[in-house]
């Protein structure tokens, strides 16, 4: 990553005076962010204060109605298939299967990003139900599963939607190393949520 | 743990392909552990044609007339059946939007779909023909004819359908607009389909209809995934 290297400290991801309207109502306007790399910004905020959207129009998958998203200084609307390679997006779903097994459910996102099945699942300990289908599993379990997909491949940028809804103490905490191991290669992390994440001095941005 | 690699610009085929190979392979994958979704329009496609004999009576000549213009019009609607759920599941359960940050462009995603479509659907219709074909008295000179006839048709179908059900996806009564968007377009593959069967059965050739239902799904091969990329990328 020399390039990265070079740039360390300079901005990575911006946001330019975002504007979302949902109906006539605007959920947010003249939101601007700029965050460099390692770092990781926690939304917080209401519910419908406009979290899930803010991830979604960094993500690409949403146009707002004002303002860009840049990547490195460019506009991430000029090359949005160059833009989803480089990132991965937890939505509140877990965009699971419940008729394939875990592992099949995994190697759909590993054949797309390349990346262990076996290693991501040990990452989130779910190796010993490795061949069971995804339906018999419980709700942690399936946020589990669809957080071992950040374990699959790095990618610099991760928006992550309440990921620790439904986990228990001990996945919350060994998402710490997961998020520690991005941030310390460079990556940065946008997360929404309610909870306490184990993500030591990320910024707040309250909508 | 390895640097995160930045993704680069442009299009990337090899990647690509592989994601399409991936997606139709899932598509695959899915439809054989849920057989049922196959499974009732193979039946609901056999049961239609077992009413005509019903409906006409047992005359065969009566029946034998009919027989192109039903064995259609059955095919077709049970290759409509699974079309709502098409695009219908993966957005309920957020694989959607996986799929389109998955760096495969939208209309390779649309490609993909329908050709699962064609795979899971169109093809068992295709292995259940002959039994139609039988159950509506078809002559066995026609059975080659009726089948060359169903493949394009089908594959029409599936890619108008994918279409449909990219525009439909969202909408309430998603389920019955699918239908009344798709049937009418779908209304020149019945007329050269049927008309490709009866001269087989008259002892014709039925390759110029054939050939004017190739062209038809030549042309919606690369313009159908378009149409409906684009219907899926319009939050």
């Amino acid at each position: 990553m020399g390039a990265g290297l070079a740039e360390a400290g300079g901005a990575i991801l911006e946001a330019r005076d975002l504007a979302c309207l949902r109906g006539e109502r605007a959920v947010f306007a003249g939101l601007s962010l700029s965050l460099a790399e390692g770092t990781a910004l926690l939304l917080t905020g209401a519910n419908g204060a406009g979290k899930s959207t803010l991830l979604r129009i960094l993500a690409g998958l949403l146009r707002p109605a004002e303002g860009a998203v840049l990547w490195r200084g460019e506009d991430i609307a000029a090359d949005p298939a160059a833009h989803a390679r480089r990132l991965r997006y937890l939505s509140h779903q877990d965009a699971l299967k419940p008729a394939l097994t875990v592992t099949e459910n995994l190697a759909f996102f590993a054949r797309l990003w390349g990346g262990e099945v076996g290693r991501a699942l040990t990452a989130v300990a779910l190796a010993p139900l490795a061949e069971l289908p995804a339906r018999v599993l419980s709700s942690g379990q399936k946020r589990r599963l669809a957080l071992a997909r950040l374990a699959l491949a790095p990618a610099p940028l991760w928006l992550l939607d309440e990921p620790t809804t439904g986990l228990d103490a001990a996945s919350v905490e060994r998402l710490g190393p997961l998020l520690a191991a991005h941030r310390a290669a460079g990556g940065i992390v946008v997360a929404a949520t309610h909870l306490p994440l184990p993500l030591p001095d990320a910024q707040e941005l309250r909508l | 743990m390895s640097a995160p690699e930045d993704g680069g610009t442009g299009p990337d085929r090899p990647r690509e392909a592989a994601a399409f190979r991936a997606l139709l392979g899932r598509e695959i994958r899915l439809a054989l552990r849920h057989p049922a979704d196959t499974l009732a329009a193979v039946l609901f496609f056999v049961l239609v044609s077992a009413l005509f004999p019903f409906g006409v009576g047992p005359a065969p000549e009566t029946l034998a007339r009919l027989a192109p213009g039903a064995l259609f019009a059955a095919a077709l609607l049970a290759a409509l059946l699974p079309l709502d759920r098409l695009f219908g599941a993966d957005a309920e359960d957020g694989t959607l939007d996986q799929l389109l940050l998955s760096g495969l462009p939208r209309g390779g995603i649309a490609a993909a779909k329908a050709l699962g479509h064609w795979i899971t659907t169109g093809l068992p219709l295709l292995a259940a023909t002959p039994v139609a074909a039988a159950l509506l008295n078809l002559p066995v000179e026609a059975w080659g004819a009726a089948l060359a006839a169903l493949a394009l048709a089908t594959a029409l179908l599936s890619l108008l359908g994918t279409v449909g059900a990219a525009l439909t996806l969202g909408a309430r009564r998603g389920s019955v607009l699918l239908p009344l968007l798709v049937l009418p377009l779908a209304i020149p593959a019945v007329i050269f389909g049927a008309a490709a069967i009866e001269a087989a059965a008259a002892g014709l050739s039925p390759a110029p209809f054939l050939l004017l239902l190739g062209a038809g799904v030549s042309l919606a091969v690369p313009l159908a995934p378009l149409a409906a990329g684009a219907a899926l990328g319009a939050e």
